[in-house]
């Protein structure tokens, strides 16, 4: 096995665990942490792909950024932990089982419908990646912007006290 | 050289786990943080994609989700704060002012 198979699998046994966690623990805040653990190790696992750019942005604008901002309204709004109330029979019973066979059926057919496929080589990526963003998707770029501020003004008007 | 199917399968594992979160969990923040986790597992394939056809596309893709996600979080923990101030719960079955 070479060294890069084996960090793959490291550190998708990292996410897969983390994602787990974010399921079981009941704590708001030991969720946050557990999918922040999810966001470092994808952030390797697009270092591994060679998109060093996504991961730096998966850090500091994923881990760092919205994360922080999830944390901040746990401790805002002092979340205890989940009540424990009877989920829906339906939700036990059709959702449970429905949601591990979808689970299963994506990650079989996937991988049966690219197994074979070889990576590409890419170099440069992050060149590449700003040449594009301000060339070809130069429009998307900039409304993005717009969407960002309306998202601001909206976050300040719904988050004021008299609504 | 890990093959592109195995980091697909990844993103697939976990974004099926964000949807069984999204189902279970009775607390809203961490209803958002199960839909932050399926749009990382999102990412992840479009990152599997654009290295298995040599075409940064997908990584410019997953700049917008990005920037999506993060708008969605500031506009929709606004409104926990919100729903939290009206009804002083966290617990998504005792907001249930349109339920059937």
């Amino acid at each position: 096995m070479s060294v890069e198979l084996i960090l793959f699998f490291v550190f998708a046994a990292i996410a897969v665990a983390g994602a787990l966690l974010l399921i079981i623990l009941r704590e708001p805040i030991h969720s946050a942490l557990a999918l922040i653990l999810v966001m470092i190790s994808l952030a390797t696992l697009y270092l591994l792909l060679g998109a060093e750019f996504i991961a730096a942005i998966q850090v500091i604008v994923y881990a760092g950024a919205i994360m922080v901002l999830f944390v901040f309204v746990i401790m805002l709004l002092n979340a205890g932990e989940e009540e424990r109330t009877n989920l829906s029979r339906l939700a036990r019973y059709v959702g449970l089982p429905l949601g591990i066979l979808l689970t299963l059926q994506l990650a079989y057919w996937i991988g049966q419908s690219l197994a074979g496929h070889a990576a590409a080589p890419l170099a440069g990526t992050t060149r590449g990646l700003a040449t594009m963003l301000l060339r070809g998707y130069v429009l998307p770029f900039e409304l993005t912007s717009i969407l960002i501020l309306i998202a601001i003004l909206g976050a300040m008007v719904l988050a004021k006290k008299e609504f | 050289m890990v093959p592109v199917s195995y980091y697909v399968v990844l993103s697939a594992i976990l974004f099926g786990l964000g949807v069984v979160a999204f189902v279970f969990k009775r607390n809203i923040i961490t209803i958002f943080m199960a839909i932050e986790l399926m749009l990382n597992a999102v990412n992840l394939a479009f990152v599997a994609f654009s290295r298995m056809l040599g075409q940064l596309d997908g990584q410019v893709f997953v700049l917008f989700v990005i920037v999506v996600a993060a708008a969605e979080a500031a506009v929709g923990l606004a409104i926990v704060i919100q729903i939290v101030r009206n009804r002083q719960t966290l617990n998504v079955e005792r907001v249930d002012l349109l339920k059937f």
